[in-house]
């Protein structure tokens, strides 16, 4: 389903043939392969502490990586990227869209005794992922309401017709489930079950100590028989991604997430044998770096200007020598990874052609000016990896050489988001964005016009184009999968070929994990998962 | 008694410095762009304008800054810390919580380079222009010249790596439960390598003005009278001239008492540590006000509290100052 060259470095490949070939000589260790054993302690690279740790509440990674262990969604999704059922066992929609309705599973109970039940979903969708969780908001607009017929029956009503697949690839990250009983008196904000989750999953809160540790220990009444097989998971709260590398050769830690240690240090652990490192598993939280313009510039507002300035960057170069073999050329908004909505044509690509984005400055009147100089941007770089940093300075260098002169303005997150979100104090922006395996999710956003000033991540380019709205509005209520991909085809070449934004590299987060654990990365958005499943060999 | 009242007038005489400093902080929080709910906003991965202006309105931020920085100090003077947004807890419980660490770390590597300091110190004093000054000198100008947190990472690399003596970073080992003396001397094994980081730096600089203080000393006239009195050469290095050229380094004490709180950011980071110095740094990339405040307020009085004992110590070290004066 993936791209071979993302899916694993040839390297760790080959060293995982080799050994497979050393455990067929110990027949023992091949057994064991197979075999999973109980037991033991699973110690993962926390980085960045969030201020809460239940996905019902705030959907990011930072969160899924503990909550996701802790409470369960609706639906996951499978080894193949389709949605599975988790707390919900199967469901089915009208024929309007306007009505669908969810099988709960039986027998489930939270980790404080109470059983599970359809009060719970309708709590949390109404309370939870209608009025505070981000993105959920936006999905669940048009949610009227969720009748619960019976305990384990609950029935989503909208207002407008809700594509079936679009919820089904939406709830693995905005669909977690949190106990009503918990929640239902008080300011849900301030509960402090928000720090000390209480869920269905496999393990069970013990302690958070800030700025140190979080401990979940095995629950030993899960619903899946026999899992989970590990005793306990320990997430370490390490801020220094040198200081994680070094402690996960010094077996002081078991994983680092979500591209949690250097570039350097991802190249050097990628050919250690004790460490897998891969982009597997990792495949529903595809990003594109983006190349954001701000249309309140006269001279970006011209769209030959920002084909100029897409043909001017040598974009293979770049990932060949800063980013290595974990990323490769974007095509759009809709990374290659997402096989429900990548279309067979893309529309407009623009290759490194430096004559060309001369010719095309030339045209829309930007002749060089003193200094061959033809005018000056400032361009904002967001501070959440070191490859946003690299790439911008690669955008000066190269645009300087067509003679746009740029000025890096570096922030903090905080920062970032007000000045180009907010207060548009920017002329070129860059970043990621997260494609949620939907587009209707958060990509969509990027391109809509008429979103309030501020919302982080949003079409705050000045750009409007009716066009591209008919398009996004279309394709939100379209029940029709078929004509849903169609739509979202004609998304994005018209994103390809108005360009208010640039996606010219496509990434996947890499996972460095012990050798040792086995039953890892085996689904698309794994570092969330529950890892019922996941084992320690010996 | 008269102590207790002299730390009373220390106190007294330090209220205005402290409010110009937390107002200073206050402000210069409100030039840096974006607030705590931007900052939030980044770490969730995004959210729409309807959950930041309820977020706003949860947190405060929808009054003017005046009225936020009066209703701060008004707070303040009922010795009331307010509400840690990142953290959800009160800001005195999640200082407290950090503390222990904190001044763990700064007092296993204050001593550290003071007492190493000390000695190497006197062995330079001693050995003037000959091989254990050059040696020492060379050493410490080498410590004092490395970033710490290259230091850090190569005693990483080496202790934890290579040699697998000393665990790379944590407080505690927490995938086993320890209690009573094995916790503490769990806890011991994990700070050794902080410690020597965040010491070596402090030792060059204790070091340097020991042997520069012994120096003097050394040549004043009572020296001179003590080795006229026949007495041998430790006796007056121990009893007469040490506790003299001790003066300049309790001074450098109460200086740096203050850096160490705030300069280990590093440290801690790089030994994955929960001290005061990540949580300052945490609170102003997450705009954390109220907290940033509170680690400043804090802080200032810890650097108030070792002053005041410097100024106890010099009365006791040398007779003739008393510490009313």
């Amino acid at each position: 389903m993936t791209d071979h060259r993302l899916e694993m470095k040839r390297r760790t490949l080959l060293l995982g043939s080799a050994a497979m070939a050393a455990s067929a000589m110990l027949p023992q260790r091949s057994f064991a392969q197979g075999t999973p054993r109980r037991g033991g302690t699973f110690v993962v690279h926390y980085g960045a502490e969030q201020r809460m740790l239940n996905p019902s509440l705030q959907a990011s990674t930072g969160v899924y990586i503990v909550g996701g262990k802790i409470q369960e969604p609706l639906v996951d999704l499978d080894a193949l990227g389709n949605p599975v059922g988790v707390l919900a066992e199967r469901w089915e929609a009208a024929p309007d869209g306007k009505t669908i309705t969810f099988h709960l599973r039986r027998g489930v109970t939270w980790h404080d005794g109470k059983p599970f039940t359809s009060a719970d979903v309708q709590f949390t969708a109404m309370a939870m992922w209608k009025k505070i969780l981000n993105y959920g908001t936006t999905l669940q607009l048009f949610l009227t309401a969720v009748d619960t017929p019976d305990a384990h029956t609950a029935i989503f009503r909208y207002e407008r017709p809700m594509p079936l697949n679009l919820l089904l690839r939406a709830l693995p990250d905005l669909g977690y489930v949190s106990p009503k009983h918990l929640y239902e008196t008080g300011d849900i904000r301030q509960n402090p079950v928000n720090l000390a989750p209480v869920g269905t999953g496999p393990f069970k809160f013990v302690q958070y100590e800030r700025g140190q540790h979080i401990i979940a220990d095995r629950n030993p009444n899960y619903w899946r028989p026999d899992a989970p097989y590990l005793d306990r998971i320990v997430w370490r709260v390490i801020t220094d991604r040198s200081a994680a590398a070094a402690q996960l050769e010094a077996g002081q830690l078991h994983y680092s997430p979500f591209s949690g240690i250097t570039i350097s240090d991802i190249a050097r652990l990628g050919r250690d044998p004790r460490f897998i490192v891969s982009t597997k598993g990792n495949e529903g939280n595809a990003r594109t770096n983006t190349l954001e313009f701000n249309f309140r510039r006269k001279e970006l507002s011209d769209v030959r200007v920002r084909r100029a300035i897409a043909h001017a960057i040598n974009v293979p170069f770049f990932i060949e020598n800063f980013l290595g073999d974990f990323a490769k050329l974007g095509t759009g908004p809709i990374p290659s990874v997402s096989t429900d909505f990548y279309p067979a044509d893309n529309g407009p690509q623009y290759a490194y052609d430096k004559a060309r984005a001369a010719r095309l400055l030339d045209e829309a009147g930007y002749k060089p000016g003193a200094g061959g100089t033809r005018f000056a941007v400032r361009l904002l770089p967001a501070p959440w990896g070191e490859d946003i940093s690299l790439w911008a300075t690669f955008v000066q260098q190269a645009l300087g050489e067509i003679g746009i002169r740029v000025e890096i303005v570096r922030n903090d997150g905080g920062g970032f988001l007000k000045q180009v979100y907010a207060d548009h104090a920017f002329d070129l922006a860059t970043g990621w964005h997260q494609y949620r395996n939907d587009p209707a999710v958060s990509t969509t956003v990027w391109y809509r016009s008429g979103q309030p000033p501020g919302a982080p991540w949003t079409n705050q380019w000045g750009w409007t184009d009716p066009e591209m709205d008919r398009i996004i509005d279309d394709a939100a209520t379209e029940v029709d999968p078929v004509k849903r991909k169609a739509l979202y085809a004609r998304f994005q070449q018209r994103a390809n070929s108005e360009l208010p934004i640039w996606t010219p590299i496509e990434q996947i987060f890499v996972t460095t994990i012990t050798a040792k654990a086995r039953n890892h990365s085996n689904t698309p958005r794994w570092g969330s998962s529950t890892w019922h499943d996941l084992w320690l060999a010996e | 008694m008269r102590i207790l009242s002299l730390a009373g007038r220390r106190l007294a005489a330090s209220i205005p410095t402290l409010l110009l400093i937390l107002i200073g902080v206050f402000l210069l929080l409100q030039f840096a762009p974006g607030d705590t709910v931007d900052a939030m906003m980044a770490q969730m991965g995004g959210g729409d304008a309807a959950t930041a202006r309820q977020l706003r309105e949860f947190y405060g931020l929808d009054l003017s800054v005046p009225a936020q920085l009066g209703q701060y100090l008004w707070r303040l003077v009922r010795l009331d810390l307010g509400f840690s947004a990142i953290y959800g807890k009160p800001v005195a419980t999640v200082i407290a919580e950090r503390l222990p660490a904190t001044i763990l770390l700064m007092t296993a590597s204050l001593s550290f380079a003071f007492f190493a300091g000390l000695v190497l110190g006197v062995v330079a004093a001693r050995g003037v222009n000959r091989w254990p000054d050059t040696i020492i000198s060379t050493l410490g100008l080498v410590f004092y010249a490395t970033p710490s947190f290259w230091f850090g990472l190569m005693a990483i690399v080496v202790f934890s790596i290579y040699l697998q003596w000393l665990p790379a970073g944590g407080l505690e080992d927490i995938t086993q439960v320890q209690t009573g003396i094995w916790r503490t001397l769990d806890i011991a094994r994990h700070l050794v390598l902080p410690t020597l980081t965040l010491g070596l730096i402090f030792l060059a600089i204790y070091l340097r003005i020991m042997r520069a203080s012994m120096l003097e000393v050394l040549n004043l006239d009572f020296v001179r009278t003590a080795r006229a009195k026949g007495l041998d050469e430790t006796r007056v290095v121990v009893r007469h001239v040490l506790r003299n050229a001790l003066l300049p380094m309790v001074t450098l004490i109460g200086l740096q008492a203050g850096t160490m709180l705030g300069g280990s950011v590093v440290v801690e980071s790089v030994f994955s540590l929960p001290g005061l110095g990540r949580l300052a740094y945490e609170s102003v990339v997450q705009r954390d006000l109220n907290t940033l405040l509170g680690i400043v307020f804090v802080s200032a009085l810890l650097v108030i509290a070792v002053n005041f004992l410097v100024d106890l110590l010099y009365a006791r070290l040398d007779p003739r100052i008393t510490p009313g004066g």
